[in-house]
């Protein structure tokens, strides 16, 4: 038989998860990886560990440097799929060659929105911070009298402010939200967050919004002006999508795929931030634009390039967040009855439906959270459990010794 | 492979397993030196609510969830030993979150510490098992 011919188009945590899933199947197909960056596979979320000073760019390296060798993998950098034909099975790359596959990975990721503000185009020292060459640009433009405005409070925004605090005179973070994190916590959590960033000296301007840029200037919808001489745009992310949408593939907010990531075009798989899979949470498609996701989508997609069956059933949205040493957990949805054990530096909030947790936010102590989370991916009946003790521990106290036999007893 | 197992029916609570992991973990010579008056950190830790006792370290899955979800690249596994690369990790605790036997935590350090059935330190065999008074933990052979 004829060596299968794989194309991985990008280069993230996905296309690692697709090499390690084709691997696992064939040994022999040949992979080729379409890379728009020029780096080693690496960690995007480390970019803010980055610039604290946490990690360097060798240590950041998702993956080992003989990863590509080792799996035989041969890696275009520094170029960019323009386009793929699925009826030729063909990629075309942005130098003119054309590249043919047998079974073809969109894990192309996403890229920043920024939204069409006024005068924009005029704020000078402005910066996205969604990749290491972002991450570097930034760096290179810090100064211990930097004013930075971030614009945008959510993941990134956040990250961004507390790894360049220590290196710069002022931070400020702006949201059209009335509070951080929107998209993970509740008001009253996102409230205790907030006040323990601003304890660190972060500034907020929550509820409020960017009207026009002069070239150092925001001036707000309040009236409020903010002078900076740094700028970063954290306002969101989009799907890089459109390689699938021209082609004629099924696209919603991203790449629409089945629980085996196939696409709506044969033999083309899409995996990561571009792709809107299966959210176990709410039972409908849904981007999960979080790198735990990202890598398992990218092998679930592997495996069954390779003809193997693979299927990712049960993500969920889940996020574990620090700042300054402090931890914010979230998993699951909010959509239930919220039950809450508060201490003075801790609050645990529980979500449930229908005699199953869906759901939690913790911020502070969050030693053994994951057992939450596996009651929620497993929809394990609370029934089952001892629930009162739940509330208070992370514990494996909490089953009975039936359970605990099989989970400590046998292979897992 | 081999694997760290518990029976909780022979657990006393003593927690020498705990002792036993952070000594072998220290690289110290000597017990006294390594832990006395000191924090501890060990990769094993009794669970206790007064009535049951058992010890929980890592599973070593057979398809470690922790291992899909580290935001650094930072944990593995080789010959069915999940590992963490410490000098990759920055602490933000993603393999928490998703260990569903809650056998990862923190070192002294802030980046975090697992078992890993002490194959690389100077005992070569789980130190909680040789230690353990009552044999509440084994260290055997239950498949893959």
């Amino acid at each position: 038989m004829r060596m299968k011919r794989y194309v991985i188009i990008g280069n993230g945590t996905a296309a690692a998860g697709c090499i390690e899933g084709i691997r696992s199947v064939d040994r022999d197909g040949g992979i080729t990886v379409v890379s728009a960056e020029k780096h080693h596979v690496y960690s995007r979320p480390l970019i803010s560990y980055y610039l604290e000073g946490k990690t360097d760019t060798e240590r950041m390296k998702y993956r080992p440097d003989g990863f590509y060798e080792e799996n035989g993998v041969r890696v275009l950098f520094s170029v960019r799929a323009e386009s793929f034909d699925p009826d030729g099975r063909t990629v075309r790359l942005d130098d003119g060659t054309e590249l043919g596959y047998d079974a073809l990975c969109v894990a192309a990721g996403s890229r920043p929105f920024v939204p069409p503000f006024e005068g924009i185009e005029k704020a000078e020292n402005k910066f996205c911070f969604m990749t290491l060459d972002d991450a570097l640009a930034l760096e290179r433009a810090l100064t211990e009298s930097s004013r930075v405005l971030i614009v945008g409070a959510g993941l990134i925004g956040l990250k961004c402010a507390e790894g360049i605090l220590d290196r710069v005179g002022s931070v400020t973070v702006c949201d059209l939200a009335d509070r951080v994190l929107s998209s993970i916590l509740d008001a009253e959590c996102a409230a205790v967050v907030q006040k323990q960033l601003e304890d660190h000296g972060i500034d907020f301007m929550l509820g409020d919004s960017v009207a026009r840029f002069s070239k150092d200037t925001a001036y707000m919808k309040s009236g409020k002006e903010v002078p900076f001489d740094i700028l970063v745009l954290a306002v969101g992310v989009r799907a890089n999508s459109e390689l699938v949408k021209n082609a004629g593939g099924e696209v919603n907010r991203g790449i629409v795929v089945d629980v085996r990531q196939a696409t709506s075009l044969p033999s083309v798989y899409a995996a990561g931030d571009c792709a809107e899979g299966f959210d176990a949470s709410i039972g409908q498609n849904r981007v999960l634009a979080i790198l735990p996701n990202a890598y398992t989508e990218g092998r679930t997609a592997g495996i069954n390039m390779a003809g193997g069956d693979d299927r990712f059933d049960c993500a969920i949205p889940m996020n574990s967040v620090g700042f300054f040493g402090f931890h914010i957990m979230t998993a699951g949805s909010y959509d239930g009855e919220m039950t809450e054990e508060r201490e003075e530096e801790s609050v645990r909030r529980f979500f449930t439906r229908d005699g199953c947790l869906i759901g939690f936010i913790i911020i502070g102590d969050t030693v053994r959270a994951g057992i939450y989370t596996d009651l929620i991916r497993k929809k394990t009946p609370l029934s089952t459990v001892d629930f009162d003790f739940a509330k208070k521990y992370a514990s494996n106290l909490i089953f009975s010794p039936e359970i605990r036999r099989k989970r400590f007893g046998g292979v897992v | 492979m081999k694997r760290v197992y518990v029976n909780e029916e022979w657990c006393l609570g003593c927690r020498l397993c705990e002792y036993n992991c952070a000594f072998a973990n220290s690289g110290a010579r000597d017990l006294a030196a390594a832990l006395k008056d000191r924090k501890i950190f060990p990769r094993i830790r009794v669970e206790d609510d007064g009535k049951i006792t058992f010890a929980v370290s890592c599973r070593h899955c057979v398809d470690p969830i922790c291992v899909r979800s580290c935001i650094a690249g930072a944990i593995t596994k080789k010959d069915g030993v999940v590992k963490i690369d410490r000098n990759k990790c920055v602490g933000c605790l993603t393999c928490v979150l998703v260990c569903p036997y809650g056998a990862l935590a923190p070192g002294e350090n802030g980046t975090m510490q697992k078992c890993e059935l002490c194959l690389e330190n100077v005992c070569g065999e789980p130190a909680c098992v040789a230690g353990c008074p009552n044999r509440a933990i084994v260290y055997e052979e239950r498949g893959e």
